[in-house]
Formats: structure tokens, sequence, C-alpha cells
């Protein structure tokens, strides 16, 4: 399956991207996908282990399961208001 | 009905106000945040406020729904605002209208406080001096579920 990561504010600048395609085997996790992008190099390595994220617009723990298609958003320590 | 938007425009105090307020009320709440000029002692110059904004909307709509059930205030409406903002322009409104004041001061404060734990919204301070920073922010919850401390009731 593949999924599509979004990355914002200061996790967008430092993975020096706002999107990331991803394939990840059937039954992967929220954990997996982290795994497996944190894996690819010096700019997403730079994520912290373990994010908060939201897949389709909600906040996910990790080890939720993923589905083809889904949006997963890598959300940093928000600072609204 | 609660109601919550995000926006990029200015933000108009009075049109939120007049979504709130009926006969029945004797009280109307008008909160607002605005950008400041200093933190942690420096000068601040102004703001990038930037948000996940479909989420940022579902999120904004939940805490205002929950906020209406909680303190039975139906008549509410928030709205937060994204893009670069000078010191001084509003960057959040909160409006409540209810029969007496203490749930209208609730709803308001249960508001804003979830606003700060969990809305996917995120600011950068530009200074005066030196490179603008990512304002330290709040790690929302896993499960994105409301605190429990923030109930009807509490003080």
């Amino acid at each position: 399956m593949r999924v599509q990561a979004r990355f914002f504010a200061a996790y967008r600048e430092l993975t020096g991207a706002s999107h990331a395609e991803v394939d990840l085997p059937e039954g992967a996790t929220v954990a997996d996908l982290i795994d497996t992008l944190r894996g690819r190099g010096p700019s997403f390595s730079a994520l912290p282990p373990k994010p908060a994220v939201a897949v389709n617009l909600e906040y996910a723990p990790p080890e939720t399961g993923l589905r083809d298609g889904d949006e997963v958003a890598f959300i940093p320590p928000v600072a609204g208001g | 009905m609660p109601y919550a938007e995000i926006t990029s425009d200015p933000l108009d105090p009075a049109r939120l106000l007049a979504r709130v307020g009926s006969p029945e009320d004797g009280a109307v709440l008008l909160f607002l945040g605005t950008v400041r000029n200093h933190a942690d002692g420096r000068s601040v110059s102004g703001m990038q406020y930037e948000g996940y904004r479909e989420m940022a909307l579902e999120v904004l709509g939940r805490i205002a729904e929950e906020a209406s059930e909680r303190f039975s205030t139906p008549n509410l409406a928030v709205t937060h605002r994204l893009g670069a903002l000078e010191i001084g322009e509003v960057s959040v409104v909160v409006a409540v209208s209810s029969p007496h004041r203490a749930e209208a001061y609730g709803a308001s404060r249960y508001v804003m406080e979830e606003i700060k734990r969990r809305l996917p919204v995120w600011k950068k301070e530009f200074y005066v001096e030196g490179a603008p920073e990512w304002v330290r922010g709040t790690v929302p919850p896993a499960d994105g579920s409301p605190a429990p401390h923030s109930g009807a009731g509490d003080p």
C-alpha cells in the first residue's frame, strides 16, 4: 500500500519536504511508517522517534493500522492561540 | 449551534459577536487573542501562523461543540487566523453568550485551553534582532481527546 505523509511547520523545515509518498507492507502501522521514514536519510532521521501523528485528520496513536491512500500528518507540538 | 472557522483574512470581532446573543441570554463574552511585542525578554516584530487547515477546522469545530455541551452554551462562535500577523493584530476570537455569566466564562476558557492543547496550528516568531523561531508548543494528546480537568463544574 501507499500512504501520503505530510509535514508541517518545524517538521517541514527539518525534512525539507511538505509531502512524501511512502510504500508500506500490508498491515503496517503508524509506528512502521515513522521507522520507514526515519530510515530514508539524514533529513528524515531528524524527525523525533515518537511524533504526534494524525491519520485522515484525526490524531492517531502509534499502533494505529494504516490503509492504502491514508493521509498521515506529522504534527509538531502545537502553538495556536 | 456553535460556529467555528479557520481563515487567512483579518478578523472582525463584531462579526463573531453578531453570531451570539439571544433574548434568553444575560451575558455576552468576547475574548480576543492578539500578537504581543515581546516574548521571553526579546522584542517581537511579528508572527507567522501556519495550520493544517483541513484538520484545524475539524478540531476547532469539535472543541466548540464540546464547550457548548459541557457548559450548555449553544450560542458560541470561534475563529482562528492563519498567515502573517503584525503586533496587535487579532489571531483568535471567541464569542459566547449564556443566561448567566459563569457558563460563558467557562465555555470561553475551555475553548482557549483546548486550542492550546490540540489545535494543529503553529507560529513562527519574528524578532527585532536575530533569526525567527518556532514558538515552543504543547505535545497534543496521542488520541486527540479533551483534557479530563476541563469539564463543566470546574471552578
